[in-house]
């Protein structure tokens, strides 16, 4: 059955006649033509499909898009300010926290949402707080490198 | 059907205008000493162009275009091969733009695999970026009216040296022209001494896309119209499609089904509504029934295998055994594992009439080019592969049968169609790690010299099975290799998985290894010390064994302290590991990783670095988790919730060592540093509480099953 689902996505409203049990994910991806959240599992056991609402990360292969109506969504697209990258995109880059890069939107978009509970994490809590996100390639180290960067940066701060 | 690796020279000039540009620069359009040029040898090199425009084009803005049929999964080489280039042909690394993996731009090539792309197509780019740059010399000459002897060349630019205000950019020679110039002799290439761009860590190129989200993988590639299919799939290896109802499928709109015999695929332009079509269709299948499964592999291998190859020999093992004082004989298993990249395999294809174009997630565009032409009937011409970036593939991305699927789709419906594997449908058709038997004989004598070694491999192959230590009497026997066993042998495709066969090896050398040098007494780095000549082995352990602070005790000390060598893609690699054991569970919690790695020059030191802490971090699964359960064709894991990969938690504090070696052209990079986990975590085990694990990987059962032996 077709609703009108309405939210923001990266900073722009969007309006959508959908199903309104259609999966997040393939909303985004296909419909909005929004690539930057990725398919890893489809099971909610990978964390590549990572978004964040209302500036918490979440799942968008386990959640609807009725679900997020009246939300602010932002994917890894939306990180970025006026062309400048977030201090996790820019300690991504430093530290090369990535290898074949598909596990990174969702892994910066899940520090992110950490830092914003956490300003100032222990590598521990880094670790214990990303674990769920998968990364075939090990950049494991150089991401929590990348994160402790990031941190000290922000300095307690989101911007 | 004609191999697209084989091509005439009209052809060839034809592909090239495909870049645009196209007026021929040079005096003679029919120069024969193109053709001349010592062709390439050998299934790998065969195939690629020995005409240097093949590989690149200089643009009147003096920018230069590198192509290269290679393919970037996050090794890094669409950072390093530039700089290959680069450094030949004088010219700022930041001039180099980089086509990639592009069947109808780029030079043919077999695939990215092996660790091959700096050490095997890193030599024909630089020779030909070599003769480039002496033709660019010659026409210099001409322009700048000075006696080639007295020229120079900077940063893209070629001057008088004896009046540096006299020159000329290459992009002015060009003029983004095919350069129809040849030189009689290739110069030599610049000695590894003399390298000035080569060895030093250069930022990624792909990272800026990679952190905005703006980095394109094959499922991301959005066309007009496109559909998505989803196809139906057998429960099992060897199921038969005995019937299938779509009636109830047909019903959703905008829905469309092809079936054609038991392909049967349902496509919609939202591909979630197309895989609730795919959960509608009613089949039945007939299911095999093998008795085969994870637990029964092993037997069922054994029964009959393949015919023998020897790696290595030498002495006598008779005389061996008999001057033995102690010979210790153990089996090694190792059970089938999993690629499980992130990005699962991914194809689009769209089809005009004439040209069947395809985007798809693959490690070899060629191949895949081939293959479609072949099974689609159309000549090779009509097909061109593009990869865009890799997910990950470590060996799983070969076969590329979604291609295939996507194209015959696109094909049949003339509308550009995706498929994208599900992660079940990636499990499913993973070319796995063979499940593989390693048994050994070796003997000691009282003196602890090691007399005899009696190595016998079945189904893991080759890499890493001939000998390196010092051993009188020894034999090292392959049966079977992972190519070619899949139907006969395996349950399932079997394939390359990153260092193929070399873990397998690595870990029964190394475990059987430190139950000598216990037998021997003997503190295990020393007892191998004590059986090596070659240089560069002992070279890596040292260098690792400096970085552990590894002090020589015998083994089972209690600390937990492994080791483990070996020798891949010419690359010398040596690990020590630290974990701890938890007796209770039978859990093992590697605590510190130091691997030592001599890969002959190195290209980029930092993207070295990050390829040996992946392939560190990779390897703690097969040592410890990843295991492919199965039962009568049907694969058992088939999402992460039950096949494990290591994640944050695992991650010991791994420190990497690359050693300097600068009088050795590179060597492989992206798999020697996995090989020696296996090995080095089981002898840390064995190290720590004297418990053998003969079977990886070493999950917490096998290690309670160990401990009752000690
Ligand atoms: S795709 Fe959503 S968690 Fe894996
Ligand atoms: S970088 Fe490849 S999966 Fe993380």
């Amino acid at each position: 059955m077709l609703e009108t689902i309405r939210f923001k996505l990266n900073g722009r409203p969007v309006r959508l006649e959908v199903n309104g049990e259609r999966t997040l994910l393939w909303v985004l991806r296909t419909d909005l033509g929004v690539t930057g959240p990725k398919y890893g599992c489809g099971e909610g056991l990978c964390g590549a499909c990572t978004v964040l609402a209302d500036n918490e990360a979440v799942l968008s292969c386990q959640i609807t898009i009725k679900d997020i109506a009246g939300s602010e969504i932002t994917t890894i697209e939306g990180l970025a300010q006026n062309g400048k990258l977030h201090p996790l995109q820019q300690a991504f880059v430093e530290h090369a926290g990535f290898q074949c890069g598909y596990c990174t939107p969702g892994m910066i978009l899940k520090a992110y949402s950490l830092l914003a509970d956490n300003p100032t994490p222990s590598r521990q809590d880094i670790i214990d707080g990303m674990d769920e996100n998968l990364c075939r390639c090990g950049a494991h180290t150089r991401i929590v490198a990348a994160i402790e960067t990031a941190s000290r940066r922000m300095k307690g701060g989101m911007k | 059907m004609k191999s697209s690796s084989k091509m005439s020279r009209r052809e060839f000039l034809k592909r090239l205008g495909v870049l645009g540009g196209g007026v021929i620069i040079g005096f003679n359009t029919f120069d024969s000493r193109l053709w001349a040029r010592k062709p390439r040898a050998g299934f790998l090199g065969a195939g690629i162009p020995t005409d240097f425009n093949a590989f690149l084009r200089i643009g009147a803005n003096n920018r230069i275009a590198l192509y290269t049929g290679k393919i970037e999964m996050g090794q890094g080489v669409m950072t390093s091969i530039p700089q290959l280039l680069a450094e030949e042909l004088y010219v700022n690394i930041e001039a180099v733009d980089i086509i990639m993996g592009d069947t109808d731009l780029c030079p043919w090539d077999a695939g990215t695999f092996g660790s091959l792309s700096i050490r095997h197509f890193g030599v024909f780019l630089r020779e030909a970026a070599v003769e480039a740059r002496g033709v660019l010399l010659e026409l210099a000459a001409d322009r700048l009216n000075a006696p080639i002897g007295r020229l120079a060349t900077e940063n893209g630019f070629i001057f008088d040296s004896s009046s540096p205000t006299l020159r000329v950019s290459y992009g002015e020679l060009t003029q983004g022209n095919i350069i129809e110039k040849y030189l009689d002799d290739l110069p030599p290439l610049k000695p590894l001494s003399a390298f000035e761009i080569m060895g030093k860590s250069v930022p990624r190129r792909d990272a800026l896309e990679k952190v905005t989200g703006t980095a394109k993988f094959s499922g991301d590639i959005r066309l007009k119209g496109m559909l998505y299919a989803k196809i139906l799939r057998q429960p099992a290896h060897g199921a038969k499609l005995i019937k299938a109802d779509t009636a109830a499928a047909k019903k959703i709109d905008g829905l469309q089904i092809v079936e054609q015999g038991d392909f049967i695929a349902v496509l919609h332009k939202h591909p979630d509504v197309a895989q609730q079509g795919l959960a509608r269709i009613n089949a039945q299948f007939d299911r095999p029934k093998t008795g085969i499964n994870d637990r029964t592999i092993f037997d069922h291998l054994l029964k009959s295998t393949p015919t023998p190859e020897i790696a290595s020999q030498g002495g006598n093992l008779k005389t061996g055994e008999k001057k033995a004082a102690t010979v210790i004989e153990k089996t090694y298993y190792n059970s089938y594992v999993s690629h499980a990249p992130m990005e699962p395999h991914a194809a689009v294809a769209d089809f005009d009439g004439k040209k069947l174009t395809v985007w798809a997630s693959t490690q070899t565009p060629f191949r895949v080019k081939d293959m479609i032409a072949g099974q689609l009937d159309l000549s090779a011409d009509q097909v061109r592969v593009i990869t865009p970036y890799l997910g990950g593939a470590f060996g799983g991305k070969s076969a590329s049968q979604q291609a295939l699927e996507a194209a015959r789709l696109a094909k049949r419906l003339r509308k550009p169609v995706q498929v994208a594997w599900s992660r079940a449908e990636e499990f499913f058709f993973d070319t796995f790690r063979p499940a593989a038997i390693v048994k050994i004989k070796s003997g000691i004598d009282s003196a602890g010299k090691m007399t005899l070694w009696d190595y016998n491999v079945y189904y893991a192959g080759m890499r890493g099975s001939k000998q390196f230590y010092e051993i009188p009497h020894h034999k090292e026997v392959v049966h079977g290799r992972w190519r070619g066993l899949s139907g006969r042998y395996h349950p399932f495709a079997v394939g390359p998985w990153r260092a193929p066969a070399n873990n397998t090896n690595t870990y029964a050398r190394d475990m059987q290894l430190n139950l000598m040098a216990a037998k021997a007494g003997a503190d295990p780095l020393q007892f191998r010390l004590a059986h090596l000549k070659d240089r560069r082995m002992l070279n890596v352990l040292r260098a690792a064994a400096e970085k552990f602070g590894w002090q020589p005790i015998k083994t089972p000390s209690g600390r937990g302290y492994g080791i483990a060598c070996g020798i891949d893609a010419g690359t010398y690699v040596a690990f020590m590991a630290e974990v701890e054991v938890d007796k209770g569970s039978g859990s093992v919690d590697v605590k510190r990783v130091v691997c030592a790695q001599d890969m002959g020059v190195v290209v980029n030191p930092e993207g070295a670095a990050t390829q040996m802490e992946g392939c560190i971090t990779m390897g703690l699964g097969y040592a410890l988790a990843e295991e492919v359960r199965f039962s009568d064709g049907e694969l058992l894991d088939l999402n992460f919730d039950t096949y494990s990969i290591p994640t944050f938690s695992w991650l010991p504090k791994i420190e990497t060592v690359i050693l300097e070696n600068p009088n050795l052209a590179p060597q492989g990079g992206g798999e020697p540093a996995i090989i020696g986990m296996g090995g080095v975590v089981a002898t840390a085990i064995y190290d720590a509480v004297g418990a053998a694990v003969f079977q990886l990987p070493m999950t917490p059962e096998r290690v309670k099953a160990a401990l009752r032996q000690v």
